[in-house]
């Protein structure tokens, strides 16, 4: 390996892998470790029993809706906040960053009043609630769709957990498109117009393109931190087992019977998943960086 | 400039002096950290102050008590990973033991250290239901009637809602004439009936008193009142079923702990102190049953308690913790069962 030209590659390099030991590194290694004194046949029972696979199914598939919800609605609130000049911007891109800074716990419970089925949101949508009530009087509806039971419970189901999640990843994905976008050539826009492309073709072949690996970067750490979420989920899931159970409520359960090791292999399974998805993400994103360019 | 400098010097003099002064009082002041479970909050906020006041009138001595409130599972969990607790006061047997066990802290006769299996109060499990009781209901089974929803936290993770389990088992057991199969159906209609499994008794409190779900609460019978004081007497009804549970919160020192800091005697007053005649009428105040009544100083506290039948854990029913806890609530227990979907 050729030395790089600029001085103290050796101190810093070996000072990054020192941090990143004690920080990172040693407690993982340590999770690793614990789950390893469980038995074979027993981490394969217990990644194998449906509950927890059910668990892992909540898991990761409403980290997954909401932080690809995030994306869509992310960019809108980054576009919104860089291209337009209004009065109160500072404000609200202030307002973007409070999910970073609420506990989460804080969330969990605010956002469950909110939508429990007596509350704010939750009531509009309960069973002979407003929305409810409004379908029932539409008479141009034919017969059989009136009666059509509109209520949704949204506090307390798998629908809840995805709201909380949104919630605390929103700052992500806006975080990180908010930069790129800043950076744009309001030119290369114009370009795009005078040789005749509409609006529509503006958007997916120049804007999102150079945006890709940017959205990349925000959806993987919305998704990653929303994996990891457990306080404020608790309070709006319900944590009915099968049906919104997160893994981290499985984990907290195991230690709860001071099955230490169960609940290392659990969250060893959550990690490995976690880690290959992460790993999949920036690779696409490598990928992203060479077709597009990096921006 | 010499003045300045003069009254620098006198007041860094007075500040040394009142930091030698500080440190000489706290060499005499003690502290003593009480590891205790969720509920218990409010009962020990008051029996903190009044035997801080015993210990210093008797003694002499300046004691500050500290507290810690959790789960009770994650509290004992704390004490097994180094958590300096003097005392746990905790809401399960199993949750002491599990410190015996793992980390040795605890000698392993503790239950033959103080009165009554070193349990100086108890309590049940009761309804909290809407005002009127609109539903009806008055017994474990109308608990499973249509319509009715019931909220428990989750006895996986909370100790509070494995006395609410056992109180419905115990209900079952006595109905069916003792078929477990029976008992397994009834609570597996009981928990289709519940809408929320809450972490923990305060999060299933708050669920039903402040987001309004569910048409009865299964509460601590001193949690229960305490909805009642927090939020309003006029929105709620405590009922008393005809039967429940003798729910015994034990109470120990932790041996080695206390070795280390030099607080035996204190934490051995500190217990004491709550079978005295001041520690069991503040229980009775807060709504815990005295484990003996006949020194509470107001009886009228002790009258107003409601006899109802209470069986204990160690009724052959139950074989006492050691055996309930892995068949109800271990690693695919009855209660895991329960939650199993049908294949």
């Amino acid at each position: 390996m050729k030395p790089s030209v600029i001085p103290g590659f050796g101190l810093t390099f070996g000072y990054t892998i020192l941090y990143l030991s004690l920080i990172v590194l040693i407690p993982i290694a340590g999770l690793f470790l614990k789950a390893a004194t469980t038995p074979i046949e027993q981490i394969i029972r217990i990644a194998t029993s449906p509950r927890t696979l059910k668990a892992l199914e909540v898991s990761f598939g409403s980290s997954l809706i909401a932080a690809l919800v995030n994306v869509v609605f992310g960019i809108i609130v980054a576009w919104v906040l860089v291209r337009y000049k209004f009065p109160g911007r500072r404000l609200l891109d202030a307002i973007v960053d409070l999910p970073f800074a609420l506990p989460t716990a804080v969330a969990g419970i605010a956002l469950s009043t909110l939508y429990a089925p007596k509350g704010w949101v939750g009531s509009l949508f309960s069973d002979k609630g407003p929305l409810w009530q409004w379908w029932h009087g539409q008479t141009w509806l034919p017969f059989g769709l009136s009666e059509f039971s509109l209520n949704f419970k949204i506090a307390y189901t798998p629908t809840g957990i995805v709201i909380a999640l949104i919630f605390i990843g929103l700052p992500f994905v806006v975080r990180t498109v908010q930069p790129v976008l800043e950076e744009f050539e309001q030119e290369l826009e114009e370009a795009a117009a005078t040789l005749g492309a509409n609006r529509w073709q503006t958007i997916t072949s120049v804007i999102l393109p150079r945006l890709t690996p940017a959205l990349l970067t925000g959806f993987a750490l919305a998704f990653a931190r929303a994996v990891g979420e457990y306080g404020s989920v608790i309070f709006i899931a319900g944590n009915l087992p099968n049906i919104s159970e997160i893994a981290p409520v499985l984990i907290v359960i195991k230690l709860e019977e001071f099955d230490q090791a169960g609940a290392a292999v659990i969250a060893g399974i959550m990690l490995i998943i976690a880690f290959v998805m992460l790993l999949v993400i920036n690779l696409i994103q490598a990928w992203a960086r060479r077709r597009f360019g990096n921006v | 400039m010499k003045r300045t400098a003069r009254i620098l010097a006198l007041g860094g003099l007075a500040v040394a002096l009142a930091f030698t002064g500080a440190v000489t009082a706290r060499a005499q002041d003690q502290t003593l950290l009480n590891v205790s479970y969720d509920p218990t909050r409010e009962l020990y906020v008051q029996f903190n102050e009044a035997f801080a006041k015993h210990w210093k009138d008797t003694t002499g001595g300046n004691v500050t008590i500290e507290q810690s409130h959790g789960g009770s599972g994650k509290q004992a969990q704390a004490v097994i990973d180094g958590l300096q607790a003097d005392v746990v006061t905790l809401a399960l047997e199993g949750d002491i033991n599990a410190i015996v066990d793992k980390s040795g802290l605890i000698d392993a006769n503790w239950r033959s250290e103080f009165p009554n299996n070193s349990t100086p109060y108890t309590s049940t499990i009761v309804f909290l239901v809407r005002k009127g009781n609109p539903k009806a209901i008055n017994d474990w089974g109308d608990l499973i009637k249509d319509g009715v929803e019931v909220i428990t936290p989750n006895p996986k993770t909370s100790g509070g809602a494995r006395w609410n389990y056992l109180a419905a088992w115990a209900y079952a057991n006595k109905t069916f004439g003792g078929d477990e199969a029976k008992d397994i159906d009834f609570i597996k209609q009981l928990y289709a009936h519940v809408p929320v499994l809450d972490t923990g008794a305060r999060g299933s409190t708050v669920t039903f008193a402040q987001k309004e779900l569910g048409d009865v609460l299964l509460a601590w019978e001193n949690e229960a009142f305490l909805v009642l004081d927090e939020f309003g007497a006029d929105n709620f009804d405590v009922v008393y079923p005809p039967s429940s549970i003798l729910a015994e919160p034990p109470v120990a020192i932790v041996d080695k702990n206390v070795e280390a800091h030099g607080t035996a005697d204190l934490a051995k007053a500190y217990i004491e102190y709550l079978y005295s005649p001041e520690g069991q009428t503040l229980a009775a105040k807060n709504h815990y049953r005295p484990s003996d009544p006949s020194v509470v100083t107001d009886q009228a506290l002790v009258e107003a308690f409601p006899k109802i039948d209470l069986i204990s854990i160690d009724d052959p029913l139950f074989g006492g913790w050691k055996t309930a806890q892995p068949k109800h609530f271990g690693d695919g227990g009855i209660f895991d069962q329960v939650y199993t979907p049908a294949q």
